[in-house]
């Protein structure tokens, strides 16, 4: 009798069956990302975590003082005085930043002549480095030879030049002015992008109904760009709330510690003044307030009801 | 004579020997300058250093470099950075132990990371001995405890820059030599519409001039030798209230003023007194033949020493700046000889010579160079380094001195209470508490 030959399969290599498999091709995939992310934003944050918790100062390791400094911030009026700076320039300038990029994103929505045109040059100020544009800021707020002071003393409309950084109020008002002028491009770019994903048959849809202008904003336009809302708007308030460049060119953080935001403090009592573990604390100190931010927008702004114009 | 195959051998491996031996100890700068240290093979350097503010600084600096290159062959690359980013980077090569082999630090720089930095002592002593000894102060910033941290480069000089025809008009012949004739003066001088204007704003170095004159110009000091704060003192209360006095006479706004708004001013014909560098001067007369308004206020232009207070006694901090050589430097050796080699004569003296008055010199034998009479505005800057009291004075230098300074505490004490933010008291108060955290007590 015949014996019917049995074809033997050569046992796959280790190698052939990860490749075949998804989960090991998955995770290989993801690996230099993942490294990337562990080296250049967990390391970092985990010793910048870690620095806050000790005495470390420039060239000197320092050692585990669990929560003095903390402690320390806590009882210090200008960390309080930086807390309220930053609080009130990322809530006020945000919220310039939401009104008036979307006022703008609706307006380049309509079909202007050389909407392309205007598209582009709305980014300018998003584009130029901030330095620069800090730097004119700069010359555009000095006490002696703002631009501003000139124009309304020719005018004859003020007889004396305006003190935009020496003067608290003037101060923080001029510093979130410039935040505001550079931030509205991205706000108003993005939220026309997403204004363009809006299909046009709602609106005519709602105006055969008779819907209003502003009902057409109020509950088709708002309701179908919230989620672009948040996204954008997580951003700006990150970025706002983290801004350095600008204070640092503009007042390093004066008249009096006016205008220094937590960033400005951390970098000062850091770096400059070579208090790594305090720089780190102050640093860390802003965590909460991010993980606010971002939360309020991930349950927040997403919640279906809200999206759908409705309220709690 | 006749050469045996044994003496062309001798003689050839001789002349070679001599000519590599020659690249470094026969060089004109061993022979002449007597480097103590011999580079190692292969060394390159990297210096960082601040901007200038006077071009010929940097040219001759560079001058000097390329002298030290050729006499030794150790190449150097010489990187500059803006005067206010040289204390982060320094720090941040001190923490992470890599960067420039060489830098140029400010103030109490060297306290801050003396670790991380290569004994010069050897070099120190021999430079002090060699050129009549440092000067104190500058020293004080560059030594602990009796070792060299890195060696007093200069001392960037600060004084009263003033529109001569301008203090005449106001009536005053000659400028006041105390405070209060100053306080008069500023007064008729803001009568005039030529008002006065001092740093109240975050500018690390005219603000800290001011705030530290104000202060110890009065008898007041931020702690005493032990590193006790006695900032909340009546000498403290006295300065403040001359500081109230003299901003009323102010052109409005130096609150809001960094480093260097004083000098756009004047430059502009806004003020009638600054204090300053001989920048503030040199801008105007470098630029006289291409503008005729600048060439009328460099013409008017005089200079002379901040006013001597109730203390009886000239008392400034003014900016030292110290070369230090970070102790990871793979060229240790070659980092010592290009520093003793900038700082022999004629390097040294030729640099200060260029640097037209603006760097002042550390060691005494170089206290005769000609540029001190070369333009009678210069004298004013010619014993900065003579007359300079350290910062956080009378305590030690270190970690908590050079921590105040950058957070601007005794800036802040005066802007407060001259703007009406908080009272004298108040303001002194708050100081007080702001420097104990630092002093720890």
């Amino acid at each position: 009798m015949a014996v019917p030959s049995v074809a033997v399969q050569p046992r796959p290599s280790t190698l052939s069956r990860l490749s075949e498999s998804h989960n090991a091709l998955g995770f290989g995939f993801m690996l230099p990302a993942a490294a990337l992310l562990l080296v250049f934003l967990t390391y970092p944050l985990g010793l910048g975590v870690w620095l806050g918790f000790t005495d470390a100062r420039i060239g000197r390791p320092g050692i585990f003082i669990g929560v003095e400094n903390y402690e320390y911030l806590w009882s210090d009026g200008v960390f309080w005085l930086s807390v309220f700076n930053t609080l009130l320039y990322t809530i006020s300038a945000s919220l310039l930043k939401f009104v008036l990029g979307l006022w703008l994103a609706l307006i380049l929505n309509q079909n202007l002549p050389f909407k392309s045109f205007f598209r582009a040059i709305v980014l300018l100020p998003w584009v130029v480095p901030t330095v620069l544009s800090a730097i004119a800021f700069w010359w555009i707020y000095d006490s002696q030879f703002s631009i501003l002071s000139w124009a309304l003393q020719q005018m004859g409309l003020i007889d004396h030049r305006i003190n935009f950084l020496g003067d608290p109020t003037n101060a923080r008002a001029s510093v979130i002015a410039a935040n505001v002028w550079r931030g509205i491009p991205f706000v108003a770019i993005t939220l026309l992008a997403g204004l363009q994903t809006i299909p046009q048959s709602l609106y005519e849809a709602a105006t055969l109904d008779g819907a209003s202008r502003w009902q057409l904003f109020r509950y088709v336009t708002l309701p179908l760009l919230t989620p672009i809302i948040a996204i954008t708007m997580t951003f700006s308030v990150l970025f706002t709330f983290t801004d350095f460049q600008l204070i640092y060119v503009l007042t390093r953080g004066g008249p009096v510690n006016a205008t220094h935001l937590m960033a400005t403090l951390s970098f000062q009592r850091g770096i400059s003044g070579g208090q790594l573990g305090e720089g780190a604390a102050i640093a860390v100190a802003m965590i909460p307030f991010l993980l606010a931010a971002i939360l309020f927008s991930y349950f927040g702004l997403q919640r279906r009801k809200w999206q759908q114009g409705g309220g709690d | 004579m006749k050469f045996t195959r044994r003496d062309v051998i001798r003689t050839t491996a001789g002349v070679a020997a001599g000519a590599l031996g020659s690249r470094f100890v026969g060089s004109p700068a061993f022979a002449q300058e007597g480097l103590k240290s011999k580079p190692e093979d292969g060394a390159k350097l990297r210096l960082l250093r601040w901007s200038p503010f006077v071009q010929g600084d940097e040219d001759q600096w560079l001058k000097n470099t390329k002298r030290f290159t050729e006499a030794t062959g150790v190449e150097v690359r010489v990187d500059k950075e803006s005067w206010e980013d040289i204390r982060p980077k320094a720090a941040v090569a001190a923490n992470v132990g890599s960067g420039p082999d060489l830098m140029f630090v400010w103030f109490d720089d060297p306290h801050q990371y003396p670790d991380k930095l290569h004994d010069v002592t050897e070099l120190g002593e021999h430079l002090g001995t060699k050129y009549g000894g440092w000067y104190d102060g500058p020293k004080q910033y560059a030594t602990r405890e009796g070792k060299f941290l890195g060696l007093p480069l200069a001392t960037i000089g600060n004084a009263i820059v003033y529109r001569e025809s301008w203090v005449k008009e106001a009536g005053f012949s000659e400028f006041p030599k105390d405070t209060a004739s100053f306080l008069e003066l500023c007064k008729a001088l803001q009568a005039k519409g030529h008002p006065a204007g001092f740093t109240h704003g975050h500018g690390v170095g005219d603000g800290n001039n001011y705030a530290h004159w104000l202060l110890w110009s009065h008898g007041g000091q931020m702690v005493d030798e032990s590193g006790k704060v006695t900032i909340n003192s009546p000498e403290t209360l006295k300065a403040i209230e001359y500081a109230q006095a003299l901003y009323k006479t102010f052109i409005p706004g130096t609150e809001s003023w960094l480093d260097v708004n004083n000098n756009r001013a004047f430059l502009a014909g806004e003020l009638g007194v600054i204090a300053n560098g001989i920048s503030a001067y040199n801008t105007a007369k470098i630029n006289k033949d291409n503008d005729p308004k600048l060439a009328e206020i460099a013409k008017d232009i005089r200079t002379t020493n901040l006013p001597i207070g109730p203390v009886g006694k000239a008392v400034e901090l003014f900016q030292v700046t110290t070369a230090v050589i970070f102790d990871y430097t793979p060229y240790p050796n070659a980092a010592k000889a290009y520093l003793q080699f900038m700082f022999e004569d004629p390097q040294m003296t030729d640099w200060i010579t260029s640097s037209a008055g603006y760097c002042c010199q550390t060691l005494k034998a170089f206290d005769n160079n000609p540029v001190w009479t070369a333009d009678p505005n210069n004298a004013a800057y010619a014993k900065a380094s003579a007359t300079l009291r350290p910062n956080g004075y009378a305590g030690p230098l270190g970690y908590a001195s050079a921590a105040t300074m950058a957070d601007y505490v005794l800036v802040d004490m005066f802007a407060k209470a001259v703007t009406g933010q908080a009272t004298p008291q108040e303001a002194m108060e708050e100081a007080e508490k702001r420097a104990n955290r630092y002093y720890r007590v």
